[in-house]
């Protein structure tokens, strides 16, 4: 009790901090800040449901996309919070809708369709721009701070990581961990298989939704190409298998010294970014297929193992 | 006696092969048993269909008064039907009190917390298997594995129990544990339906006998009789024998 008691103690405290940190910080900081606590949101988000299930989604940016894109259309139109909350509905309609056209494929077939949805997604807002409206690509003026976006990013951020510490304890949770073993035996154990994967994805793409519709004041001008930009999907996927997508601080982990590294990696070496972006993807995935939190529990555990082994050969 | 399950011209095709082909049959409340066959006859499909893990291409099932045929197998379940399948299915990143949990949590009873955990341990203790409990189920013994399933299956509370052949691969000792727990489950009043090649248990545990071959039913009467029957003996060992 007194260890639960402990990590509420240092999650509350870690929020506090982060929530003071535009205080001291310059803008530079929040920025940083910004991006960071947007790709913890994206990468907690996308583990919440592909983590326990293994469908692996490349939709991320088609949901992180809907979010910027009605924040830009509706911002003249709008009170902010109900901008919030509509981008919020878009992205779960869209996702109740395509969740139950899709859930049912498996493995590849699924990552192939998400990834052609984000695509289909940005063709379709590109086409009707170009013939409707007219003009490809909005301004976005509201009267947004940075600081105000780091908060609402970090309510946000804070809000997925409850809803991921929450499911982990419940009977969802325990669903999702026998679907992701084996669906014959979870089906055969009364769970309604269809239902729990639609559930836990429309929570995942809200809350990517969010993230989008939180951060498009940022850009002033976005266009199909920005707002849906593939990589932001390849990023969070890659973020938390570094960490390890079945934990709850696993895509925290991989997140935030991802994101420093690629911060790194535009400013000192712009023209060969996605050279070594591409290399850092491999490397992750041959070296901790599993994440970085599970390979240091299996060596630690071995290391202890091993201590305890060598002990009779010691004293023998 | 009152019918728990009917089964009726069941049907399934595999493109042009007829694994299952208008087969009928019952199972009384309270009754044990056996669904036999040589490899291949089609009763692992049969046993698959009840359970809802492959909707059949036509003919009915039905529990009690309710047809179940067609419905997914998380519906079949909640009425009353669980199983355990040929090759073992553990839920393997689970702990084997985790594995029994699951079917407690979605089950009939619903249960949660430490409810279910006590449950849990008390169903793991009826198949010898609570000093597991903590462990992951991978880790497990095939045999264990095996044990596992069946509390995890008795767990749902089933009226009907399938087991598909649950005592194959075990050793002799193992075998006579096996078939007092199966007995001892018969006597709780569940009805179950076995799929076994070990002649030893049927004749020990089921009153009637099923025989199925290349599809079709070729027998179907008190276990002796239908053992003793030509053309399951032709079935099992050719025409010189018969």
């Amino acid at each position: 009790m007194s260890r639960a008691l402990l990590s509420v103690f240092v999650f509350a405290l870690v929020v506090a901090v982060l929530a003071y940190v535009p205080f001291i910080a310059g803008s530079y900081g929040i920025t940083l800040g910004i991006g960071m606590l947007g790709y913890v949101t994206l990468a907690t988000a996308w583990a919440l449901f592909s983590g326990p299930t293994r469908y692996v989604s490349l939709a991320t940016v088609a949901f992180f996309g809907i979010g910027a894109y009605t924040v830009a259309v509706f911002s003249e139109n709008m009170a902010y919070p109900l901008l919030l909350a509509v981008a919020g509905a878009i992205g779960l309609a869209v996702a109740l809708v395509v969740g139950l056209a899709t859930l049912r494929l498996a493995g590849v077939y699924f990552v192939i369709f998400t990834f052609g949805l984000a695509e289909l997604i940005r063709q379709l807002v590109t086409w009707y721009e170009v013939n409707v409206t007219g003009t490809l690509g909005r301004y976005i003026f509201l009267p947004v701070t940075p600081e105000g976006i780091y908060w609402q990013l970090l309510a946000l951020a804070t809000t997925a990581f409850l809803i991921s510490w929450g499911i982990g304890r419940s009977r969802i949770g325990l669903a999702l961990k026998v679907i992701g073993d084996d669906e014959v035996v979870a089906s055969h154990c009364g769970i309604d298989i269809a239902r729990v994967k639609l559930a836990l994805f429309a929570v995942s793409a809200v809350l990517i939704t969010l993230v989008g519709a939180i951060q498009a004041p940022r850009w002033t001008y976005v266009e199909p190409t920005i707002a849906f930009n593939p990589t932001v999907s390849f990023l969070t996927l890659i973020m938390a298998l570094l960490g390890g997508a079945n934990r709850l601080t696993g895509p925290l982990l991989g997140a935030v010294p991802l994101f420093m590294l690629f911060e790194w990696l535009s400013a000192n070496f712009p023209n060969h970014y996605s050279i070594i972006l591409g290399l850092v993807f491999i490397a992750i995935v041959f070296v901790l297929p599993r994440g970085v939190l599970a390979f240091v529990e299996e060596n630690w555990r071995r290391w202890r193992k091993s201590g305890v082994k060598n002990l009779p050969a010691v004293a023998e | 006696m009152s019918e728990l399950l009917t089964i009726n011209g069941l049907t399934k095709r595999f493109g042009g092969l007829a694994a299952v082909n208008a087969v009928s049959f019952s199972v009384a409340k309270g009754e044990v048993v056996g669904l036999l066959g040589p490899n291949g006859s089609g009763k692992t499909t049969v046993m698959n269909m009840i359970s809802g893990h492959l909707p059949p291409t036509s003919g009915t099932i039905a529990l009690g008064n309710e047809t179940i045929s067609g419905l997914l197998p998380n519906r079949i379940a909640l009425k009353g039907v669980s199983r355990t399948f040929q090759l073992v299915r553990g839920l393997p990143s689970l702990t084997v009190a985790e594995n029994v949990i699951a079917a407690l949590a979605f089950g009939r009873r619903r249960l949660w917390g430490d409810t279910a955990r006590l449950e849990a341990l008390s169903r793991l203790d009826e198949v010898g298997l609570a000093h597991r409990a903590n462990q992951l189920a991978q880790q497990l013994t095939y045999i264990d594995q095996k044990r596992m399933e069946l509390a995890r299956a008795l767990a749902l509370e089933p009226e009907l129990l399938l087991l598909d052949e649950w005592l194959a691969g075990l050793n002799p000792t193992e075998l006579r544990t096996g078939i007092e727990l199966i007995d001892t489950i018969r006597k709780r009043g569940v009805t179950i339906l076995m799929v076994e090649h070990v002649m030893d248990a049927i004749r020990a545990l089921c009153s009637r006998c099923v025989v199925m071959n290349a599809g079709r039913k070729i027998a179907d009467g008190p276990t002796a009789e239908a053992l003793a029957d030509r053309e399951v003996i032709t079935a099992y060992l050719g025409d010189a024998h018969a």
